[in-house]
């Protein structure tokens, strides 16, 4: 249940209504309603982060791809050591 | 799905295995608070693929699991006796109460209704003006936002008819309490990444000073965990201690400032009762004054609670760390799915059902 899942905003709709700004978000294709009113910064296309139906945060591409390339780099560099390689199981 | 499968990459995770097989050179202890994380080391296999010498133990990261039973008994008691329309996460169902779970109750009769988020429940409140709504709010700092806004919401309404039953729990006073017990030898900890999203990282800085751990807040995926274990048996094997952050693509230092000032806003901060564990002071939140009227513990106050029998559940040696849930001689043969002894074996994040699921069935 605390369990927060990623999807990518796909429309937001003006709102007055302080404690309900909506907007859609398609997790993998499902569309759901989504409430705004604790990320109002998010964009159209953005990926953010939604829990029981509130959006929580921004997904932050930059930190993604640092992150993969970083490990990506990683795994290259081990690769001039083949005997060093991790067996599995 | 973007920035999750890139999570997932075979030779990411095959070279951060191999790093933590390098790195290691003693036992080390490491305890994931969040139930989603242990569901994420098993179902992926993680547990079975890292060294011997990094053992994982399973923290009390359900929140779940970790309602006291008369909370449970008194959302049966809600809907069977008062007509109370009950709604809750569809996890807490088939968590045993006293003499029944939600799911009994009903069977029994009883209108429970399984929703998505508390705002479904304000929603119907609002076309159920001669009915009584409660919310069972159950949840860690990273759903008590979304309650505190059903609250919030309900009064900007002016619904009279709507009430959250408030069960949340907070994190870091229960990591307190795990380093307190002398039986737990945890040597660091991967940090709920999604509790983190909402709080931040600044009520983990005096845990990391005062028990001299590192603390790393890690995400989900199974390039997330382990990078979170690599980065926690880093710092032990250079006798450091501090708190890092892997999740970076979705935890910020300061968190989400709106969604914490309007917990603030609506719930305080006291003592509170976690099933298997016991009292933890200034664990719980609770619903301000200001909010009583949405109150259901208030504005039902009157129920009276059978007094709990205790249960054969091992629970507390389990979110403890003490055993593992196949060394409960319960497991799988008394307590199952079907016929749980505890809310472990039931919930969603519960370890319990992670091993169950991921390792019997297999």
């Amino acid at each position: 249940m605390c369990l927060a899942i990623p999807g990518k905003v796909v429309s937001l709709e003006p709102s007055d209504d302080e404690t309900n700004l909506p907007g859609k978000v398609s997790f993998g294709g499902i569309l759901r309603e989504v409430n705004f009113c604790f990320l109002p910064e998010a964009e159209v296309d953005d990926y953010v982060l939604v829990h029981v139906g509130v959006a929580l945060s921004k997904i932050d591409e930059k930190e993604a791809m640092e992150t993969l390339k970083y490990l990506k780099e990683m795994g290259e560099l081990d690769e001039l050591n083949p005997e060093e390689e991790f067996s599995g199981e | 799905m973007k920035y999750l499968s890139e999570f997932r990459d075979a030779a990411i995770v095959k070279t951060l295995l191999n790093n933590i097989s390098k790195t290691v050179t003693r036992q080390w202890n490491i305890m994931e608070v969040c139930g989603g994380q242990t569901h994420g080391l098993v179902r992926h296999g993680i547990l079975d693929m890292l060294p011997d010498q990094v053992r994982m133990i399973h923290g009390p990261g359900c929140p779940v699991c970790v309602t006291p039973v008369s909370l449970i008994d008194k959302a049966v008691e809600l809907c069977l006796e008062h007509d109370v329309i009950l709604c809750s996460y569809g996890d807490m169902l088939r968590v045993p109460g006293t003499e029944m779970s939600l799911q009994k109750a009903r069977a029994s009769g009883g209108d429970v209704r399984i929703l998505y988020s508390p705002l479904e429940a304000v929603e119907i409140a609002r076309s159920n003006p001669d009915r009584e709504v409660v919310f069972f709010a159950v949840g860690f700092e990273t759903t008590a936002p979304a309650n505190a806004l059903s609250v919030v919401r309900a009064k900007q309404l002016q619904l009279t008819n709507y009430s959250i039953l408030s069960a949340h729990v907070m994190v870091p006073p229960a990591m307190e309490a795990i380093m307190d017990d002398t039986d737990t030898q945890v040597h660091g900890f991967l940090a709920a990444g999604h509790v983190c999203t909402v709080m931040g990282l600044s009520e983990y800085e005096p845990l990391v000073e005062k028990w001299k751990m590192p603390v790393v807040v890690t995400g989900f995926e199974p390039v997330d965990l382990l990078e979170g274990i690599w980065m926690v048996i880093s710092q032990l094997e250079n006798g450091e201690h501090r708190l890092e952050n892997q999740y970076k693509r979705v935890v910020s230092n300061q968190g989400n400032r709106q969604a914490v000032e309007l917990v603030k806003k609506v719930f305080e901060y006291r003592k509170r009762d976690w099933r298997g564990i016991g009292e933890i002071p200034l664990s719980g939140l609770f619903v301000k004054e200001e909010f009583v009227d949405f109150d259901a513990a208030i504005k039902f106050k009157d129920i009276k609670i059978p007094e709990t029998v205790d249960t054969e559940c091992l629970s507390g040696d389990i979110m403890k760390g003490k055993i593992k849930p196949p060394e409960c001689p319960h497991f799988g043969s008394k307590c199952t799915p079907e016929h749980p002894l505890g809310a472990p074996m039931v919930s969603s994040e519960g370890a319990c059902a992670a091993y169950y699921q991921y390792k019997m069935q297999s």
